[in-house]
This record gives C-alpha cells, structure tokens and sequence, in this order.
C-alpha cells in the first residue's frame, strides 16, 4: 500500500475541517471541524508508524501509534473544556454566534 | 498513481480496495459535516468520519488506537457533542446562519491548503510503501510494545497528560457549574 493513500486522504480532511472553522459560525460547529483537523492528524501518525515498521529497532513501529493515542487523549480534554465554554457563552448571552463575541475588537 | 504502479509494487488490492471505499464514505461525511445546516446531523455525520478513521487504522494493523478511537471519539467526544447541542437549544430541523457571512472565503483557502499539502506529500513520499502489516499472534505484540512504550519511555508525558486531563476535567466543571 501506497503511503499517499494515507497522507491524501488525510490532507483531504484536514482542508475539510479547516473549512469548516471558517466558515461556521455555530461554536459547536466549529469544534466539530476541530476533530476533523485533529483526526487527519492521527492518520498520518498512523500511517507514519506503519511506515517505520520496517525499522528492525524493537518497537520502532508502534512509536506512531503511542503518539495517536497521547492525541486522542488531549483532544477528549480539549472538546471537555471547549463545550464548557460554549455553555457558558450560551448562559451570558443566550447565543452561542461566534461572530458576536467581538468585545476585544479595537 | 496508475495501476500499473499499484501491480508492479506488489500491493495487496483488498486493502486498496477497503480504503479506496472507506477513504470516499469518509469524505462525503466531512463534507456533509462542513455544509449541512442541521446541527444533530453534522453530529451523526461526525460519527461516520470517525468511525471510518477507526476502520482506516485497523487497515494500518493499529487495533488498539482503533479501538481506542471507537471508544473516546464515538463514545465518549460525540455523547459530548449532543449534550452541548441540547444544552445551547438547537433548532430542530434546519436553522439558519449557522455559517459566517464571508464563509466563501473558506473555499479558496482550503482548496489552496489543500494543493500545498498535495505537492509537497507527493514529493516527499511520492513513492514510498508501508510496510505490510505484521500480523499479530496471539500474545498481541503490538499492543505489548504500546505499553512498554507508554510505562518506560513515555512515562513522563504520560503523566503530564494525566494532569492535563484532570486539569481539564475539573475546569470543565468549575466552568460549567451554575452556582
């Protein structure tokens, strides 16, 4: 298998959610197009493992993979920490319109 | 990449297959995650990109990362995201300015992103294969090897990664309470 497979498709996703970050404007939204862009990410990690599988070096091909799960854990905390502030966005200001929260605009 | 390419390199087609299947079913959810105007909906459509990312990373031989990905992302990430959707009363059915005014500009910036990312992919690793997958006996040595990893040489991010998920646990509450 091809290692371009991988990497396309997870530049695909990438743009995708980068998309997605800009042109939404529902907070929520745009955390959902975060876990695109963070799991575009984990592909190629992934990919990248299999790749250094070839490495005779014991264990050199699940260092990848190690990296991938350290992702997923920060990214559960960040969508943790992200909704709660959406909520309370949503609590003070009955609308979670990203484009509303233009307080520190000069 | 021709197919031509794809026999002389001795590639595996069922797995060509299963990801060329995948690959597409995943991208038509991202897109439909980007573009659709019901909140619940892109939700669910998450749920199909993220199930599909699992099933590309047992196509890799990383069972445990895949099943970890089913369990936080699809478990844990999406029962998240609709309790935040409950939470901030989306509409039923469709809504309305869900997207930015100049949400056009997202088109040329990802499609420009996306060509960058292609010239140099294809030039960096225009033909390099992955390894074929090992396959793993019963003593499941992949996994064995993630966890010597883990508790030898990545001991200490691991740990800091733990303080950032109870940092992050607690801040979520403190945030979110109402007192």
């Amino acid at each position: 298998m091809l290692a371009v497979n991988f990497l396309l498709l997870a530049a695909v996703l990438f743009c995708i959610g980068v998309f997605g970050v800009i042109a939404r404007r529902n907070a929520v939204m745009v955390l959902m197009s975060i876990e695109l862009v963070l799991n575009a990410v984990n592909l190629n990690l992934i990919a990248f493992a299999l790749m250094n599988s070839r490495n005779p070096l014991p264990g050199a091909g699940v260092d990848g993979q190690v990296f991938a799960l350290f992702v997923i854990g920060i990214a559960a905390a960040e969508v943790g920490v992200g909704l709660a502030m959406v909520l309370l966005i949503y609590r003070n200001r009955r609308s979670i319109s990203l484009d509303e929260l233009s307080e520190l605009k000069g | 990449m021709s197919l031509a390419i794809l026999a002389a390199d001795g590639v595996n087609v069922a797995q060509n297959v299963g990801f060329g299947i995948i690959a597409a079913l995943m991208i038509f959810g991202a897109l439909c995650v980007v573009s659709t105007s019901n909140v619940v909906h892109a939700a669910l459509w998450l749920v199909i990109v993220l199930a599909g990312v699992a099933a590309q990373y047992v196509l890799a031989a990383a069972e445990f990362v895949a099943v970890s990905q089913v369990m936080v992302y699809i478990g844990a990430v999406m029962v998240l995201f609709l309790f935040g959707i409950m939470l901030t009363r989306a509409q039923i059915g469709a809504e309305e300015g869900l997207n930015n005014k100049g949400w056009q500009v997202g088109i040329p910036v990802a499609v420009v992103l996306f060509g960058l990312l292609a010239y140099v992919v294809l030039d960096a690793y225009g033909d390099d294969t992955l390894a074929e997958a090992p396959l793993t006996g019963a003593n499941n040595e992949a996994t064995v090897d993630i966890a010597d990893r883990v508790l030898f040489q990545y001991l200490a991010p691991f740990f800091g990664m733990t303080f950032v998920l109870l940092a992050a646990a607690i801040g979520a509450i403190v945030l979110a309470r109402k007192d």
